[in-house]
């Protein structure tokens, strides 16, 4: 089509879009900063959806759930500190307990692992936003709508008290009337769709938008760990969204997917929750292997050792984290040679870790090092999660199993992997990533405190249930008797989990105080070689004022050494309107600028009338007839073409 | 630092002494030996790899030169030693392929170790679980010689035996450490489980599946006997009960079989024959009340039928508004059935 065609289309008096100089100016910075930020006022703020803010609320929506989750798990340890203890009932202690897992893992530990890459991956892969951020925002209401109504449930006295596995035909109509599981079922639901949105948001976002000369081989290897996590999302919660939503019609219009009186089946509810579950503790491992694997090449001042050999873990562990959830079903009467090949799945997912493990000790072994908080708590994750690794071995062995299955020897198991592979990795980006988020540095004094605080109380509180376990102590006990001597290893357990909360005080206060006292960081505090780096801190709206163009594994190390002559950045993007670079999948050629959408309360709208269906669903059928109508009328105005819009995107379609 | 006050926990932790009644590390049969075998050799070839890696983290610490944030990155490590990386990566990561494998046939052999047991002569039992005791039928080849009672099994020594696992409700999990690992009693499913004992002694199990409120009180014992023993004890559960001819214990009998008792519990050789509670036949035979909830005294019998909630809130027996004469003569009875 030739240029005049376009003009014709062309409506008067709207000139096309000024586009970005290479180097940018000042005017340029000043022209992205006003398209790309969120608008001012309370409608703006609900409306906003650059992807730092979304990601910054829904980091601190979830770090607040990790608190309530930690509470409840110091109650927990408070009531079984002495044995035949009368501090919490079995009523309110089988509530703690389901809330505290249900908590931990669908509000905290997989979302935040989400909500954090929302914010790096468009930094670290040149981008200025991520792929469809009006859902993303709508992602992250739909998040937070389905974790207050879970609190509100337990504060009314009405939380789930079925386990966060909610195994029928417990969780069923006839053993938990009430509607206290059924909020359970419906936090499921709510989760899982945030989650499985978010999934193709990452998904997308690292497929089309990455920076030109990204190619696939030279992304960084959280970018990688976060792609590989998308996709067991999209393939694992599918299943566990299946199984709750068969329990909720159990429960609430009589059908019979899990009653054996009417050949329903109560180990199909296991199978589907576990073809999830299992998978879910790998895709909260492997953003935690990804910040390692971010934090350990900037502190040992190299590139990482083995970059294919960790892209190639990753993917091995992603594959095999779906071939062994029946070492959950050990103690079921299933056929025994079919639990034999679990058992070789089960322990062969060591050997990606191992590899890993390996690289980064190759790494640290060949690099200089840098001994800062960050690092600290990766050093940490050598101890506690090789140590978790390890029981995890013992696990996966059906005879062992046998012994130690739903002991307090697998709460010690769980909490060692979980903690040490994803949490101490996650306070160590915190650690890391601090300055980016704020442009301060956070206190190195009070980090070494928290660090060794937790280091230490974690294994006070977590190592003797290992004991207890071979002790005989059963897990979800409210309380046991004094004869079975179980007193004194408890009450260390609960002086462990007490420094632990003397800890994470420590950190919020250090997060609170470094917000205005600490040193100003600047663009990259630490010496870190990817993009993240490249562009100020915090970064501004756009990201970057012109979208760099790279040509190595560490480009913010390898700008020195550019050859000369080679591009740097991108020019002629549009300043005035929002518009993006798409690139190719595999080698990241440019290939053509998209329109992203402008901010909208849509989102947040459709997300009201989802929490409205999903939450009136609870207490009739009809709220998911009469319920669908405000989501279709919010998310049909979601996506109302507006004139404006449509406007600056015939103009950019001219031949540049 | 980390590594003392580790090693301090670790003994402050074996210093604390657990009741061997319900232990993992002391089996009383040969399943709980074979599993003991194989934790010890996982525990060796664990704490082998767990030292490795640790060592290798310290000395990788203690030999590294040291950077700050301003120090140049190195953009192309010395190919020599990235090959010699390579050889020691590749290495370790081989070591540890055997080792696992090597775990994993040490693992199936177990497992075939334990399958291996010749029923022959199995004392057979089939046990029922409900929210939040254990019935337990004794089955026999001539129907008049099978029995049932509740939270308390007897065995023989060097016999082997044989549950039939089944569940009134929901998912349980029966677990004798000293003699097995767990195995799950599946409403609509029924699963066998085999076992020895080869040590005379009183052993604990609980149900290790989450069932509810009272999941922390659904424990029993096993008592292995030498056979002649077991045999005396299975005669007398084979009869019917016997009644104290003392007077409060009589009392107690009318009591008990006039009032609402006898809507949920049995008592072989009288009007009272419901299945909705533990079978109270020989009730005063076993040591425990309420599935390991309270000693098996007359006070703490009283106290239970007084206010059973006070004690395992939840459980499905009421409390009761008798007068504490009538609560003195129902337990006095109960004790009276041995």
């Amino acid at each position: 089509m030739s240029s005049t065609a376009f003009d014709a289309l062309k409506p008067s008096g709207m000139p096309r879009p000024r586009g970005n100089g290479v180097p940018p100016t000042a005017a340029d910075s000043a022209a992205l900063e006003r398209t790309w930020r969120d608008p001012p006022g309370l409608v703006g703020w609900l409306s906003a959806i650059n992807h730092k803010s979304i990601a910054r609320r829904f980091v601190l929506t979830t770090f607040g759930f990790f608190l309530a989750g930690g509470l409840l798990a110091l109650l927990m340890r408070l009531q079984l500190a002495v044995p035949r203890n009368t501090l919490v009932g079995p009523d309110l202690y089988n509530q703690l307990f389901s809330m505290h897992g249900t908590t931990m893992m669908f509000l905290f530990a997989v979302p935040v692992m989400q909500a954090v890459a929302g914010y790096l991956i468009p930094l670290m892969i040149g981008a200025r936003s991520v792929a469809f951020p009006r859902m993303n925002a709508y992602a992250y209401w739909v998040f937070l709508f389905g974790g207050l109504m879970l609190y509100a449930a337990f504060l009314l006295d009405i939380g789930p008290d079925a386990g966060w596995f909610s195994y029928v035909p417990l969780a069923g109509p006839d053993y938990s009337p009430g509607k206290r599981v059924d909020f359970w079922a419906q936090l499921i639901t709510f989760t899982e769709l945030s989650a499985l949105l978010e999934a193709a948001i990452i998904i997308t976002t690292v497929f089309k938008l990455r920076a030109p000369g990204m190619t696939l081989a030279r992304i960084p290897l959280f970018v990688w760990a976060m792609l590989v996590t998308a996709f067991m999302v999209l393939f694992s919660m599918p299943s566990v969204m299946l199984a709750s939503t068969a329990l909720i019609m159990d429960r609430l219009v009589g059908t019979h997917f899990y009653n054996p009186a009417q050949n329903g089946d109560v180990l199909l509810w296991q199978h589907l929750f576990w073809f999830f579950g299992h998978p879910e503790v790998y895709l909260i491992f492997l953003p935690g292997l990804g910040f390692i694997s971010a934090i350990v090449p900037t502190f040992a001042r190299r590139p990482i050792f083995g970059y294919t050999a960790m892209v190639l873990s990753l993917i091995a562990t992603g594959f095999l984290a779906f071939g062994l959830w029946v070492h959950h079903m050990f103690a079921t009467n299933l056929p025994e040679l079919g639990k034999s090949f679990f058992t070789a799945v089960s322990m062969l997912i060591a050997i990606p870790s191992a590899v890993q493990i390996f690289c980064w000790l190759a790494t640290l072994a060949t690099g200089r090092l840098n001994l800062k908080t960050p690092l600290l708590f990766v050093l940490a994750f050598f101890f506690i999660l090789v140590m978790g690794g390890l029981t995890g071995v013992m696990l996966a062995s059906v005879p062992l199993d046998l012994q130690v299955h739903d002991t307090y020897f697998v709460v010690a198991h769980l909490h060692y992997v979980l903690l040490g592979g994803a949490v101490f990795p996650l306070v160590g980006a915190i650690y890391y990533w601090y300055p980016k988020f704020t442009g301060r540095l956070m206190s190195e004094r009070l980090g070494q405190w928290n660090f060794w605080l937790f280091f230490i109380g974690f294994n006070v509180a977590f190592f003797p249930m290992h004991l207890l376990g071979l002790q005989g102590m059963p897990r979800r006990v409210y309380t046991y008797p004094a004869e079975m001597g179980w007193g004194t290893m408890n009450f260390i357990a609960t002086l462990g989990a007490a420094m632990i909360a003397v800890s994470v005080l420590l950190f919020i206060v250090n997060l609170l105080r470094s917000r205005r006292h600490g040193e100003p960081a600047g663009p990259d505090p630490w010496g870190g070689g990817t993009l993240e780096w490249a562009t100020l801190s915090p970064p501004a709206a756009a990201n970057f004022d012109a979208i760099p163009v790279v040509h190595g594994s560490n480009p913010v190390w390898e700008e020195a050494t550019r050859p000369p002559g080679t591009p740097s950045a991108v020019g002629g993007l549009a300043v005035d309107a929002r518009e993006q670079l798409v690139t190719s999948v595999l080698d990241a050629q440019p290939d053509h600028r998209s329109q992203f959408p402008e901010p909208s309360i849509w989102p947040f709208l459709s997300a009201v009338a989802t929490t409205v269906l999903f939450v009136g669903s609870i207490f009739t059928p009809w709220a998911v007839v009469w319920g669908a109508v405000p989501v279709a009328v919010a998310t049909t105005a979601w996506f109302w073409p507006r004139r404006r819009e449509t406007r600056t995107h015939v103009a950019l379609e001219q031949q540049p | 630092m980390p590594l003392a006050a580790a090693a301090v926990l670790l003994l402050a932790c074996m210093g604390a002494h657990a009741s061997p009644l319900q232990d993992v590390l002391s089996p009383a049969g040969p399943q709980a030996s074979h599993i003991r075998d194989l934790w010890h050799i996982t525990l060796a070839v664990c704490t082998l790899v767990f030292a490795g890696v640790l060592a290798a983290l310290v000395l990788v610490l203690w030999r590294s030169p040291r950077a700050a944030s301003t120090t140049a990155a190195e953009l192309r490590p010395a190919a020599a030693r990235e090959r010699r990386s390579g050889r020691r990566v590749g290495a370790a990561i081989a070591a540890s392929v055997l080792l696992l494998l090597f775990l994993i046939v040490a693992s199936v052999l177990t497992d075939r170790a334990i399958a291996q047991l010749a029923l022959k002569d199995a004392v057979r039992i089939e046990i029922t679980a409900n929210q939040w005791w254990w019935e337990a039928r004794y089955d026999d080849d001539d129907p008049s010689r099978t029995f049932t009672t509740a939270n308390e099994l007897h065995i023989p020594v060097g016999r082997p035996v044989l549950f039939t696992l089944k569940s009134n409700d929901v998912i349980h999990s029966l677990w004798v450490p000293n003699l097995h690992g767990k195995k799950d009693l599946i409403p609509g499913r029924t699963a066998t489980l085999q076992l020895r004992a080869d040590k005379p002694g009183v052993y604990r199990g609980q149900c290790a599946e989450f069932c509810g409120f009272q999941h922390a009180f659904m424990a029993f014992l096993v008592v292995a006997h030498p056979l002649a023993d077991y045999e005396a004890w299975a005669a007398g559960q084979r009869r019917s009960a016997v009644a104290s001819g003392d007077a409060q214990a009589v009392r107690g009998r009318e009591l008990f079989l006039g009032g609402t008792c006898v809507m949920c519990h049995t008592v072989l050789g009288t009007t009272a024959s419901a299945h909705r509670g533990p079978d109270l036949t020989h009730f005063a035979s076993r040591q425990t009340l309420a599935a390991g909830t309270l000693a098996n005294t007359p006070e703490d019998l009283q106290r239970w039928i007084r206010n059973p909630q006070q004690f395992k809130p939840g459980v499905n027996m009421p409390a009761s508004n008798l007068p504490d004469e009538d609560i003195k003569a129902l337990a006095a009875y109960l004790r009276s059935l041995s």
